[in-house]
């Protein structure tokens, strides 16, 4: 009995210190990353799902003049300078379909460059 | 000591038809209150409140090309004329941006720019003054706009109202900026708070429809700097359609465009130009006529609609010959 009550409790800690490394290694592991690139006059890719409560890291390049990058919903505002990447981390809170706007006027199809985002 | 008088009774509105729309004249009314603000704001401005009108323009896109509208300048130019046949001339024309539509050909933007001059200046009103929008001003910082027409923020007084013209297109996002908002507030801080303002400029300063891009990232700051003054007008441009919100002490007015009209933002469709009618080209465009008197200025908007241009015959009336839609 004994010998099992050892093995059982052996089991037992090996099974918590599973737990924490599983858990260790959830808190260490890095968000996803999303990479997008924004060039006259579209986001590539246009459309993103994401989860809600998932944090996620947009990396967002311009690959040919200033863009803006803004949700007032998702509070993002990001400038990208061309050839330079900016990280954007996220974490969306509410369900829903949301907009990322270029708010840095870039031409004049401008208002056409959008990304729709997902969250479910 | 004078006790505090409320400015709804010093004013006296009175409605004119024109024919094609119609005038609201604001006048002081004749009596010891109503003279002694006067007297009082004259005092403290060196000029007292008295009666006048203005006309708001706004968005004429001048260059622009497109199914949304294929007559190109035509309601500008009719807004012109419809302006110099009012019987009582308008002192004062505002223009809220977007006055061209941008190009990236060389020299044309250059050429749209000298067109919209021209178009303008066939008003009949002593004094025009203009914002930029981001189509005229985003992609050079302001640059060619500032050669053609001057600065792109200012202000200046007419019959004892403070106008102040505000950009917030020209550093290519919908910001006006700190330098601008340090300007502002101590521009705003000789008057005392009862003086009539008028803020002319070409985005909305609050958010409108953020995801139309229907904002300005600062406004909440010109919004504070203009929060102690209690007769605050803001027009502005930008949505292509009438709009009134109220905040504060301020009453935040749109004009419509004078090429395309935008859907209702809160009509639940997408941000696109409301398609041309052929029996009704003007439709959904206008003008803003605007009365000011001794105290709150009051706004009344003027169809662009006009009977003889109603109809494919009308279009084809105002159509060069030879030219199709």
């Amino acid at each position: 009995m004994s010998r099992f009550r050892i093995l059982g409790r052996s089991v037992a800690a090996m099974a918590i210190v599973a737990l924490f490394a599983v858990a260790g290694a959830r808190a260490d592991e890095a968000p996803r990353v999303v990479t997008i690139s924004a060039k006259r006059f579209e986001f590539a890719p246009n459309q993103l799902t994401l989860k809600k409560g998932e944090t996620v890291t947009l990396k967002v390049t311009s690959e040919d003049v200033k863009h803006g990058f803004f949700s007032r919903q998702l509070h993002i505002d990001a400038d990208l300078t061309p050839g330079q990447t900016v990280e954007v981390p996220l974490t969306p809170s509410a369900a829903g379909t949301f907009t990322i706007i270029c708010d840095h006027f870039c031409g004049a199809q401008h208002g056409n460059m959008k990304l729709t985002v997902v969250v479910e | 000591m004078p006790q505090p008088v409320d400015r709804r009774q010093f004013m006296k509105i009175a409605g004119t038809s024109l024919g094609i729309g119609a005038l609201f004249k604001v006048s002081a009314l004749a009596s010891p209150e109503s003279a002694h603000i006067q007297r009082l704001l004259g005092k403290k401005n060196g000029e007292a409140p008295t009666p006048f009108s203005f006309v708001q323009l706004s968005d004429t896109h001048v260059g622009f090309e497109g199914p949304p509208n294929p007559l190109g300048t035509k309601a500008f130019e009719r807004a012109v004329e419809m302006i110099n046949s009012l019987p009582e001339a308008p002192e004062l024309v505002l223009f809220t941006g977007d006055l061209t539509h941008d190009s990236e050909k060389p020299g044309e933007h250059a050429d749209r720019m000298r067109l919209f001059r021209k178009i303008a200046g066939g008003l009949r009103a002593p004094l025009i003054h203009y914002v930029p929008g981001e189509h005229d001003a985003a992609l050079d910082g302001g640059a060619l706009f500032r050669d053609a027409l001057g600065d792109t923020s200012y202000s200046f007084d007419h019959r004892g109202v403070h106008f102040v013209a505000l950009d917030n297109v020209s550093a290519g996002k919908p910001r006006v900026g700190p330098a601008q908002l340090d300007w502002l507030r101590k521009d705003l801080a000789r008057f005392p708070t009862t003086a009539p303002i008028v803020l002319f400029t070409h985005r909305p300063l609050f958010d409108l429809r953020p995801d139309w891009e229907w904002f300005t990232g600062d406004g909440d700051q010109v919004l504070e700097a203009i929060a102690p003054y209690e007769n605050v007008t803001v027009l502005y441009g930008h949505i292509h359609r009438e709009h009134v919100h109220t905040e504060g002490h301020a009453t935040h007015y749109a004009a419509r465009s004078l090429i395309f009209a935008f859907p209702d933002p809160a009509a639940g469709v997408p941000k696109k130009p409301l398609p041309f009618d052929s029996d009704k080209p003007f439709q959904n465009l206008g003008v803003r006529a605007v009365t000011e008197a001794s105290g709150h200025p009051q706004v009344h908007e003027v169809e662009l609609t006009l009977r003889e241009y109603s109809g494919t015959v009308g279009i084809q009336q105002i159509l060069k010959e030879g030219e199709s839609l």
